[in-house]
């Protein structure tokens, strides 16, 4: 656990950054500091890495002061994701990856066998290893920035806005991969994001900042979208909270109606809708059994004929719901 | 042609004197220059002052200055420390800037993730400044080793010159050739010296050549 104790930074011309923050980040677990920009929250993450020291106040980790050793040391013990990655220019992939655990003083054969094996676990392909990073894709050096922060094994990891430099649809992907990766690692990530629908969707717990500094709720996103603290809470979570909380209802069982015979098939995977003449209407979204509320709502509102599809974990349909199947499952 | 036959000994001695005279100068800069550059990245008002001032000693005239050295640092007028002392002063007068633009080339969030990753503030300039700044501190090696092979041959106005001193021999004795060999040589210096200071680059930067990102999702 991460703890901050009335943590300020007031910066020498006066200007205060963050403003007596207390707050808990629970260890393996993501954390997401949100806000907008002013509000402090790169300030409070790269105070916990020592690399902007704090005005007053304790920032402690599992108990420890931070103070309590050299920062270099501290550093080489938490992982650092940054925007652009900021990849060393002059090393290789795997070298870059290799960083900490050489720095550590792992030989360095076992540092480059372990580079290696976290390339792939990152979704690199191994071959772009002895390539220069200005030679990646900007997803792919991403990648690579997360591989190096992962190297040395962290129980920690610090991400700066590590997916806002990237197009949308790649943003996605490494939203989806660090999840998926997070199942795996269970590490203690500390997320820093402007975007509040990333926090939403990465955080187990969110955040909120405001300008000046201060804590405006902490909260897992489900509890942030239900009931925000105040107007600012409100007003920055965004209109369609409503709709965007559905993500986190879960149905355990959406009663699906039999495949209608408008339903076009082929070896049982849905390809579109029958409506009379030669083309079939596009299909829309499906939805899986055991997704949100909001992907089968989603299905429905993109279907053509008002019915979205559920299909099972091989894409086949299994049955359709509609409007009023999500409405009897909202009230319930 | 047979003056060249006859002075083969001469000759080769004043090249071999030409190039120690142009390349120790450029090396002890270098020394002198890379901490220097550092400082003043480090402590930001100093940088401009310090190019500034390089700039106004690489304008003193390069005669004067081999002859105000001697009076300074009390050694005989023909001693090749002279010219050594002067064009190491040239050297670090035009290197510094290179050096402090080449560490300024560092870009922020690579001395950000350096930084975070736990390396020691020495231990970075080393292995992350450092190499980073390469490309831009090479191109004033370039420039002042060149300046520096042409500058030696002044020194032949005060008796130490390498192939400079062909010069004065050959307009002492109104002849042409040994004149000839010097010039020749001594572009061939320069030119030999910058070739093998773009492989030396070329070798120590393989990441600055490489080909702009293949387009691939993620």
């Amino acid at each position: 656990m991460i703890e901050f104790e009335d943590v300020t930074k007031r910066y020498p011309d006066g200007t205060v950054a963050v403003d007596k923050l207390s707050l808990r980040i629970p260890s393996n677990q993501i954390t997401v500091f949100v806000g907008p920009s002013g509000c402090g929250k790169t300030t409070s993450l790269r105070m916990i890495n020592r690399t902007i020291e704090r005005t007053s106040g304790t920032i402690s980790i599992d108990g420890d002061d931070i103070n309590s050793h050299d920062a270099v040391t501290l550093r080489r013990g938490i992982g650092y994701v940054i925007q652009n990655a900021g990849l060393f220019p002059h090393k290789t992939v795997v070298e870059n990856v290799a960083t900490v655990p050489k720095l550590i003083g792992w030989d360095k054969r076992k540092a480059h066998g372990t580079a290696m094996e976290l390339l792939e676990r990152v979704g690199l392909d191994v071959k772009l290893a002895e390539r220069y990073p200005a030679q990646l894709s900007g997803g792919q050096q991403q990648r690579v920035g997360v591989a190096r922060a992962l190297a040395a094994d962290p129980a920690i990891m610090l991400m700066d806005e590590p997916f806002s430099a990237v197009d949308p649809i790649v943003r996605h992907q490494l939203q989806e991969e660090l999840l998926r990766l997070q199942r795996d690692i269970g590490k203690t990530i500390v997320f820093v994001t402007h975007d509040i629908d990333e926090a939403i969707k990465l955080g187990d717990n969110v955040a909120v900042l405001r300008v000046g500094g201060k804590l405006a709720q902490f909260a897992p996103p489900a509890e942030l979208l239900a009931n925000p603290a105040d107007d600012f809470v409100r007003g920055f979570v965004g209109q369609d909270r409503g709709y965007r909380a559905l993500t986190f209802v879960h149905p355990d069982e959406l009663p699906v109606k039999p495949l209608p015979d408008e339903l076009a098939l082929q070896d049982g995977v849905p390809v579109g809708w029958r409506n009379g003449s030669e083309e079939l209407l596009p299909l829309g979204a499906v939805f899986k059994r055991g997704d949100s509320l909001r992907a089968a709502l989603d299905a429905v509102l993109t279907s053509p004929t008002g019915c979205g599809v559920c299909v099972d974990d091989n894409g086949k349909a299994v049955g359709v719901i509609d409007q009023s199947t999500v409405a009897e499952a909202l009230r319930s | 042609m047979s003056w060249i036959g006859d002075n083969l000994g001469l000759i080769w001695e004043q090249l071999r004197e030409h190039l120690y005279l142009a390349i120790l100068p450029v090396i002890l800069g270098l020394i002198i220059s890379v901490p220097l550059g550092y400082v003043a990245t480090r402590y930001a008002w100093l940088a401009n002052p310090l190019i500034a001032f390089g700039g106004i000693l690489y304008s003193l005239p390069s005669i004067a200055l081999f002859i105000v050295i001697p009076a300074v640092l009390g050694t005989k007028v023909l001693s090749t420390v002279n010219i050594i002392v002067a064009l190491t002063i040239y050297t670090v007068s035009l290197l510094i800037r290179n050096v402090i633009d080449g560490l300024r080339s560092v870009p922020p969030d690579v001395r950000q993730s350096a930084i975070a990753v736990g390396y020691g503030a020495l231990h970075r300039v080393v292995a992350v400044d450092l190499p980073i700044a390469v490309p831009v501190i090479f191109t004033g090696l370039r420039v002042v080793t060149v300046a520096n092979i042409s500058m030696v041959s002044v020194g032949a106005v005060i008796g130490i010159g390498g192939l400079g001193e062909l010069f004065t021999l050959g307009f002492q004795k109104d002849f042409l050739t040994p004149v000839v060999v010097g010039v020749v040589l001594s572009l061939a210096l320069a030119l030999i010296a910058d070739v093998i200071l773009v492989t030396l680059q070329r070798i120590l930067t393989p990441w600055a050549r490489v080909a702009t990102p293949v387009a691939e999702v993620a």
